[in-house]
């Protein structure tokens, strides 16, 4: 593809920035702001056995292409922390911008995708027409929009699955069709709040990959909220340690791991290791709340 | 990747036969328990009309002074004319003289009578249906609705429907409103509240994540209304619709007693017992129940329909 041809649809157009985005990537790490920087950004419910401080002081940066995972024990504000990024939560202190933008605005822009804990499909839609929601939302034409639930149903190899219905899918199947559909319409953000929480072990290694693999080839930048330190390690460029009551930063530990690793990577010393400070990390935060 | 998607999906054509089957066999199955409790319904009715219509012809054989046998009085007591219990079979009679041996053009034709009560029941129902759906959407997206509204909507049916048609009619007919319009207002006053409490509750069906999901798209409320809340909402709807479609019939033939209507299945309850004929009165009631049948079979094949349409799962 070169930039004279003009696109003949914007599915084909995506195909192929698929395949150039790795460069991009790179690119945009060293030069572009960032995607979600919050300072000191603080959360507390009110309920009515008293205040609840799910996220306290939060600083955090994404830049663009990170893999940023949010591991902590449940009550760290792991997911709360998602949801403000997304705009389905109000913080009551502090600032955070996502996109240079208020969430808001960003939610306006559609400016991410967001994959739930559960896959969250309308029964009543086949697979296709699960994943073109948000095009239909958006306003995108029919032809396009089946193109485009083409292209991102054979990315997550769900192709032939097209006129199926969800309850026709096995579990890991329909979250891939989630994930689908928080891509179908190319946001550069894709949020994710234990998209694997629900599925066996074989299941989520394997999905694992994928999603890894889908990383390398889109360069999008995601925050993936996980209680797994073996998924956290392994997917991440950046895995941010949480402990709860109030809800923190307990650690930052970035990685350099090559982009082509496989399951098998979790055998090496270098991922022991930093799953270690992850787990230490982790019992410091548990050993702070007694 | 693909491996585990064909042992998900290959098992579906082989089961569908074997639901088959397996549908057949519960036809069948039923159709004996079904026969058995039909007959055993016939003849307690039959066994009761001789206990309810014996006294009355015992009286008439001492006064004609003829000596009677008990075989005699059994049958004696299944062909009164102005029975207490008519037997089924009298009933039968009559509904095959005033649906098949009579022109449906005819005042004594159950055919008309019954279109008369359908055709109301019918507008009362469309009319309540389309209300109670606006109610429920009213409700559903505004909250000084649901304060202000839902008492009402509540209270209304508090009211007994025998004391309020009268006024009904009398009101529609002083700004010139008769026939079938005040019937069918009946109707709707009765059927509209189901509708609007099934369609409050199915349209707030959605769970946080399919509501969440929606707002991560930013969509609109009219969108969020159509591509979410409304499908959501539609088993809801239909489990409605029965119970209103049935209730409309009720509205509409209770409309027609109070009112002096001349025609209508109501009306000619009412002249039965008027004149003590209890078979007219029987049959009334046996065309009613037809109606209702047929009319609540009607929606569940729409509700049907809807399913299919909406990929559930067999």
């Amino acid at each position: 593809m070169t930039p004279t041809a003009a696109p003949a649809s914007e599915a084909a157009a995506s195909c192929e920035a698929v395949q150039a985005q790795p460069a991009a990537r790179a690119s945009a790490a060293a030069g572009g702001g960032p995607v979600v920087r919050t300072r000191n950004l603080s959360l507390t419910f009110q309920t009515a056995d008293g205040p609840v401080y799910a996220l306290s002081d939060i600083d955090l940066t994404v830049e663009e292409g990170d893999f940023v995972s949010l591991i902590g024990p449940s009550g760290c504000g792991k997911t709360t922390l998602l949801r403000v990024i997304a705009d389905l939560e109000q913080p009551s202190d502090g600032d955070i911008q996502v996109n240079g933008v208020t969430p808001h605005q960003a939610r306006l822009d559609r400016s991410y995708g967001y994959v739930f804990q559960a896959a969250a499909l309308y029964p009543w839609r086949t697979i296709e027409r699960n994943v073109t929601l948000p095009l239909e939302i958006m306003g995108v034409p029919q032809a396009e929009r089946r193109e485009r639930a083409a292209t991102y149903l054979e990315m997550v190899n769900l192709a032939g699955f097209a006129r199926k219905y969800p309850w026709q899918l096995s579990g890991g199947m329909q979250q891939r069709a989630s994930i689908a559909r928080a891509l179908c319409f190319d946001p550069d953000l894709l949020l994710m709040d234990e998209p694997f929480g629900a599925l066996d072990e074989i299941v989520r290694d394997h999905l694992n990959e994928q999603l890894l693999n889908l990383w390398n080839t889109t360069g999008k930048t995601v925050v993936f909220v996980t209680h797994s330190i073996s998924e956290a390690v392994f997917l991440s460029n950046k895995i941010v340690v949480m402990s709860p009551r109030p809800g923190r930063i307990a650690d930052v530990i970035e990685t350099d791991f090559p982009a082509d690793r496989d399951l098998d990577f979790r055998e090496t010393q270098q991922f022991i290791d930093v799953a270690h400070r992850v787990r230490m990390g982790l019992r410091q935060g548990m050993a702070d709340d007694d | 990747m693909t491996t585990d998607a064909q042992v998900a999906v290959s098992p579906d054509a082989p089961a569908r036969g074997r639901l088959h089957a397996r549908l057949h066999r519960a036809v069948q199955g039923r159709a004996l328990p079904i026969t058995v409790v039909s007959l055993t319904i016939v003849l307690l009715w039959y066994a009761l009309a001789v206990w309810m219509n014996a006294d009355l012809q015992i009286k008439r054989f001492e006064r004609a002074d003829q000596a009677w046998t008990f075989g005699e009085l059994v049958l004696a007591t299944w062909a009164q004319d102005r029975p207490m219990l008519p037997a089924p079979h009298q009933i039968l009679a009559e509904l095959n003289k005033t649906v098949f041996q009579t022109s449906i053009a005819s005042v004594r034709s159950l055919v008309f009578h019954s279109w008369v009560t359908l055709s109301s029941t019918l507008v009362g129902f469309g009319i309540g249906t389309l209300l109670g759906v606006l109610l429920a959407v009213g409700i559903v997206h505004a909250r000084a609705l649901e304060k202000s509204l839902l008492p009402w909507i509540i209270s209304s049916q508090t009211v007994p429907i025998l004391a309020i048609a009268p006024m009904v009619v009398v009101v529609l007919g002083a700004i010139g409103l008769k026939g079938l319009i005040p019937k069918a207002v009946i109707s709707m006053y009765l059927c509209f509240f189901p509708v609007a409490i099934g369609m409050v509750k199915g349209l707030r069906s959605p769970d946080l994540l399919q509501m969440d999901l929606m707002r991560t798209y930013s969509a609109s409320r009219w969108q969020t209304f159509w591509m979410l809340r409304w499908p959501s909402s539609l088993p809801f709807l239909f489990a409605s619709l029965k119970v209103a479609i049935a209730i409309s019939l009720v509205g509409a033939i209770v409309a027609e007693l109070p009112t002096g209507a001349q025609s209508g299945l109501g009306a000619r309850m009412l002249a039965g017992s008027y004149y003590g004929q209890t078979i007219q009165i029987w049959s009334a009631l046996v065309a009613a129940s037809v109606l209702a049948a047929g009319l609540v079979g009607l929606v569940a094949l729409g509700e049907r329909w809807a399913h299919r349409r909406m990929g559930s799962q067999p």
